[in-house]
Formats: C-alpha cells, structure tokens, sequence
C-alpha cells in the first residue's frame, strides 16, 4: 500500500489573497470618500445633509434594516428549505418555490410600497417586504445543497444505524454547508442594496441620501449616498466570503 | 498474480463470532407494481460463512440485502437474526448490531478517516480512549498504517484505501453480520483482487456472517462459501456451494450466468498445497554436474534438476541438457523462475506455467523454501477430481426457496454477467 501522496488544498491560498483586495479597495475608497468630504466646497444645505454624525446614523439605520431582514430570511428560509427536502413535504416544494420566485421578481419598490398600504409606513412593513425579497436565495440555495448530496452517503448513515435526524444534522447539513452559505451571502447583498428603498415607507437608512439628493437636486449628496450603499454592500459581501471560507468543512476542496 | 501471503498458512483458530440470519417468506411490493420486487423468498444463511447474492441486474438481490437491515422494510414475512426475531425492532437499532458496507466505502467527506471508523462506537456511547483504541486497531486489521491514516480526510485515499476504510467502519462495533452493497465494484481489477484477498483474510481471523451482493459471477466463486443465485423478483434458481454450482448448474440460466469456461473457473476453488506435487532432484551450487545427473539416474529420469540456495530457496532449473555440458552446478540466480507459493490457486499456478512456457513450476512453502514440482498434467487431473468430487458430494445445505417457485425458465433469459441494462 504506497501512500498516496496528497498535498493540502492548493486552491486556499489564491482565495485568500481575493479576499485581502476587496476590504483594502474598500478602505481605500473610504478613505478617499471622507477626505473629499472633509476638503470639499459644499453648500450649505449639502453640508448640513452629509455632516459625519448624520452619516453614521444613517448607516446605523440601514444595517439594523439589513440584520432584521437577514435574521428572519435566515429563520424562515432555513427551517422551510430543509422541511422542503424531507419525505412528503417533498412535493409541496414547488408551491414554495413558485411564491419564493414571485416574491423576487416583484419589484423591489412596489412590494415596498404595497406593504406599506397594508402595514402601515413604518420599518416593520420594509423589512416583511425585505424578507420576501431576499427569502428565495437562501430557501433555493439550502434545498439544492441538501438534495445534492450524495445519496449513497445518506443510505450508509442510514445503514449504519443514524436516525435521519442525526443523518440530517451529522452529513446532510455540514455538506450542504457550502451551497447554503453562498445563498445566504447573496441574501445580504440583494438585501443591503434593497433596504436603500426603505426610505420610501419613511424607515430611513442610506436610501434618504438618494432620495434627498434626487428630490433637492444635489448631486453631491446622491453620489455619496449610492456609493456608501455600495460599499457597504461590498463589505457585507467580503464578510459572507470570509465566513464562507472558515466555515466550509475541512475535507471538502 | 504471484503468491502474495505464503507465511499467513496457518490454519484459522478464531471461533465463529457470527450469527445466523433467517429470512421467512419475505416478500417485497411497491406500490403501483403488479409483480413483486421479492417475492416470498424463504433463504438460511449460516453463521460464519459469507454468502453471495448474485444476478442480473434488476432481479431483487440487493432489495433482498438491504431487507436484512430493513433498510428496505418487508411488505411481508419475518426475519430472524441469531435467534431473535428482529421484524419488530427498532431499525435504527438493529442497524448498529450489522455493518453495512457500500461501493466505493460511503465515506463521509467531511470527517477523517478516524472519525468516520468512529461514528457507530460514538452513538453506542464508548469511551474516548476506547474509540480512540479501537479505531487504531481496526485501521492494522484492513492493512493501513494508523498513524499515517488516521486523521486523513477520504479524498486523500486511493479508491481501493477508502473501500479498505469502509470496511474498517463497518467492523466498528464489532457486529457479528456484515452486509455489503457490490463492495469492490468501483475499484480496479488489481485492487479488487488485492480487496477481495484481504477480505478472506479478516474474514479467516474474524468468522463473521457475511452477505455481499455481486454480479461478478468469479467475485462471487471466489469470495462465497455458498453462492445463491437469483433471478427476476429474487427467485432462487440455485443456492450452493461454488464448486456444486460449477459442476452441475441447476438449469440453463446458472449455465449462462456461469459463462463460458466453467473449468477453468474450478481452478480458482483449488490451492496448490491441495494437491499433489512432483519430487525433484535438488542440488547446490558448487555441486559436480556428474553427480547430480547420476542422482537424476537413479530417481528414474527426471528431465530437471533444482539448485536450492543454503535456505533451500530454489535459484535455478537446469535441464539434463544443461547439466551434461557442465562442470560443476554455477552459483548465480536464474532469474525468471516459474515460482509459485502453496498458497496461490491453481489458476496462478497455470498462469506462471504459461508466461514461462515450461509446462511446471516449483511451488515453495514457509521460507520460500522448496517443497516440489506442479506440471500441467497435475493441474488438469484436480479439474477433473474436483468436478466429480462436488457432483457427489451432498452434504448439508442451507434452505433457500420461494413460497411461488418458477415452474419455467423464462425463454431466452441471455445474460451478461455484468450487464447494466433491465
């Protein structure tokens, strides 16, 4: 029995180096975006819009928007993916995907301002709209993981004596782990850049400069609000790849 | 091709820790399907032999394994493990009393080789150091070195050491019935020789009670104390032993299913050290020349000599010819010599016979050492002895029938053994 040589993955180490470009591009940009803003000639009404402390509030807004969303996308798209891929629940997953589809080719606005009708305008009508928006990556992304597992490695557990339950936990999930993280990264992208709508049912958030910018005429003030909404996009994105890389299972490439 | 474990001859002194398996008149329906998967198959399995399940694709003999473990859950009839009747049980639990072994291991990729052996010792709640212990012990059992492969993740094995580590999990607990699913399928011809191999070998120290379906008819020759062969809904056409199946296959479709060549196939049954070997006249180097032919004189006109080295290795095979134009017996190894050990088949044999074109070869025992001369002639007469010795032979056989036998051999059932279509 020679020993089969097999070096450690090689395809780590250029993944993260990508992963080091993006938060330095951020940063740099950032940095370039606060020194203009610092030696900029602004009007009054600009300055007074884009001062730092309303900035930060803002941004404050938008994230708490995002990680509402993100947490009940996570809590409802989850538990439903995985009941979708179990015994006769099987069959229901076509409904399930019909209105997760639905929910994600409404537009974005009009969902918004639908639910405000209904709900009333305030954040917890943006952030239904949100999570309808952003359900289906991580609903589709957690069925497909979990049916492409090897069904074979489902019949060992099984045959070895694991309950399915303990099949479902110890090997279908860590496998699907991968499939479902990058679900769930795309989620918080689609859901950063949409909360800048929530502005429309009066839940704030980086959408206000945009819409302040856009109403007042002050282009200044629209750049900066759509390229923070980019970079904060750009940063949760980085996140999710890190997270994606540190949580994917040791022994899968 | 060549004897791998001449020095692994002694005979097995394990006691038999298998148990018996029983299946009573399982039948197996799904719904929507007017003919049975199983149907009312009735098979005795006996403790401590390894039994094949073998047939063309689609005939029910895997339906009929996984029923075992109730993987697949019967639709009728019992079955019986030991002495306990375990239709009733938890299928979870009766799971953790049978290994279970599929193609190409069903390793899972996520966990090491270590925690993979592990996962059934864990869920019966063993101690750290006692997994940790026999999760060492089990990678010695299947030939892998533990300090090497203990922490490695499948998809740094080979096919066949992933296939070696499968097993290694499934022997975890220390079941006494192991299953498994077409086990060496995925693997190259030589690995699975060199699988099937070791196999034996566990299996001489161990005694399990061991169910492997196939649909290599020689896998199954070669492995299989007994051998059932099935066809279409799991009807037994013949449940015997290899030898009783070559020499008198029940009807037409066992003949087809055998193949051709059926005699030769009888060689893989029968071990060199099983028959009996021509005396040579041996001598050493340094010897006179005249001596040893007056010696082969006297033993009555061999056309061979044998040199044996001090250790009574043979290095050289000089013929009369040769050793007439001689002096004295030269030092030197001839290289090339037909060796085979006692423990090859006589397949081997024949094979080592035929690259070497010398119609004999010297079979060597414990120590390489040199026990005597296997001709052709000696080969043929065991295909011939073994055939009419199994047709006579009826000794016990285990019961394997069905509640609604096939009075009629379908038609023209032309089937290869390794068939994908159905």
């Amino acid at each position: 029995m020679s020993a089969v040589a097999a070096g450690p993955a090689t395809g780590t180490s250029t993944s993260w180096k990508g992963l080091l470009v993006q938060p330095i591009a951020i940063l740099v940009v950032l940095a370039g975006f606060a020194v203009w803003l610092a030696t900029a000639d602004l009007t009054p009404t600009e300055r007074t819009t884009l001062n730092p402390a309303d900035i930060l509030a803002l941004t404050g807004q938008h994230l708490v928007l995002t990680l509402e969303s993100t947490v009940l996308v996570l809590v409802i798209g989850i538990p439903l993916g995985i009941l979708l891929t179990r015994g006769p629940l099987r069959r229901a997953s076509v409904y399930v995907l019909a209105v997760a589809n639905f929910g994600q080719a409404a537009p974005a606005v009009g969902l918004i301002v639908l639910l405000a009708a209904w709900l009333g305008l305030n954040s917890w009508s943006a952030v239904v709209a949100l999570v309808l928006y952003a359900i289906l990556p991580v609903l589709r992304n957690t069925m497909i993981g979990i049916q492409s597992v090897d069904s074979r490695l489902v019949e060992a557990g099984r045959g070895m004596g694991m309950s399915a339950f303990s099949v479902l936990m110890k090997v279908e999930l860590p496998l699907a782990v991968p499939v479902m993280l990058s679900g769930i990264r795309t989620a918080l992208v689609l859901l950063v850049g949409t909360a800048s709508l929530a502005t429309f049912v009066g839940a704030g958030g980086l959408g206000l400069l945009i819409t302040t910018g856009v109403n007042l005429f002050l282009p200044k003030v629209l750049v900066s609000g759509a390229l923070l909404v980019a970079l904060l996009a750009l940063s949760i994105d980085w996140l999710g790849r890190v997270v994606e890389t540190v949580a994917r299972p040791k022994g899968l490439r | 091709m060549s004897s791998t474990d001449s020095a692994t001859t002694t005979a097995p002194t394990g006691d038999v820790t298998g148990r018996s398996i029983l299946l009573d008149e399982v039948t197996k329906r799904y719904p929507g399907q007017t003919k049975p998967a199983v149907d009312g198959i009735t098979l005795e399995i006996p403790a401590g032999k390894i039994v094949m399940l073998v047939g063309p694709s689609g005939c029910g003999k895997t339906t009929t394994l996984k029923m075992i473990n109730r993987l697949i859950e019967p639709t009728e009839g019992r079955i019986v493990v030991g002495d306990d009747d375990v239709t009733g049980i938890d299928a979870d639990e009766l799971r953790r009393r049978m290994g279970y072994v599929i193609q190409a291991g069903g390793l899972f990729p996520h966990m090491t080789v270590a925690a993979n052996i592990a996962i059934v010792p864990k869920m019966l709640g063993w101690s750290k150091d006692k997994i940790a212990a026999r999760v060492d012990e089990l990678l010695d059992l299947v030939s892998l070195d533990p300090d090497t492969y203990r922490d490695r993740f499948p998809r740094e094995l080979s096919g066949g050491q992933q296939q070696r580590v499968g097993v290694a999990r499934a022997l975890a607990a220390d079941p006494p019935v192991l299953l498994m699913d077409e086990p060496f399928g995925a693997v190259d011809p030589i690995t699975r020789q060199r699988l099937q191999d070791e196999l034996l070998r566990i299996q001489e120290e161990l005694h399990k009670t061991i169910v492997i379906v196939s649909h290599d008819f020689d896998e199954a020759v070669k492995l299989g104390d007994w051998i059932v062969i099935f066809t279409e809904g799991a009807h037994i056409v013949q449940y015997d032993t290899p030898e009783r199946i070559l020499a008198e296959p029940a009807n037409e479709f066992v003949e087809n299913f055998i193949g051709s060549g059926a005699g030769l196939k009888q060689l893989t049954l029968n071990r060199v050290r099983d028959v009996e070997l021509a005396p040579a006249v041996t001598c050493s180097p340094g010897e006179e020349a005249k001596a040893v032919l007056q010696r082969m004189n006297e033993a009555g006109g061999h056309g061979h000599a044998v040199v044996v080295d001090r250790r009574q290795r043979p290095i050289g095979w000089p013929t009369r010819r040769q050793l007439e134009r001689l002096d004295r017996i030269p030092e030197g190894i001839e290289p090339d010599l037909p060796v085979v050990g006692e423990a090859a088949t006589l397949n081997d044999a024949l094979d080592t016979m035929l690259v070497s074109s010398a119609g004999a070869a010297l079979v060597t025992g414990r120590g390489e050492a040199f026990r005597g001369v296997i001709t052709v002639e000696t080969v043929m007469e065991a295909i011939t002895r073994s055939r009419t010795a199994a047709a006579e032979d009826q000794a016990y056989t285990p019961v394997g029938t069905n509640t609604n036998p096939i009075e009629t051999m379908p038609s023209a059932p032309v089937i290869a053994t390794s068939g994908e279509d159905l």
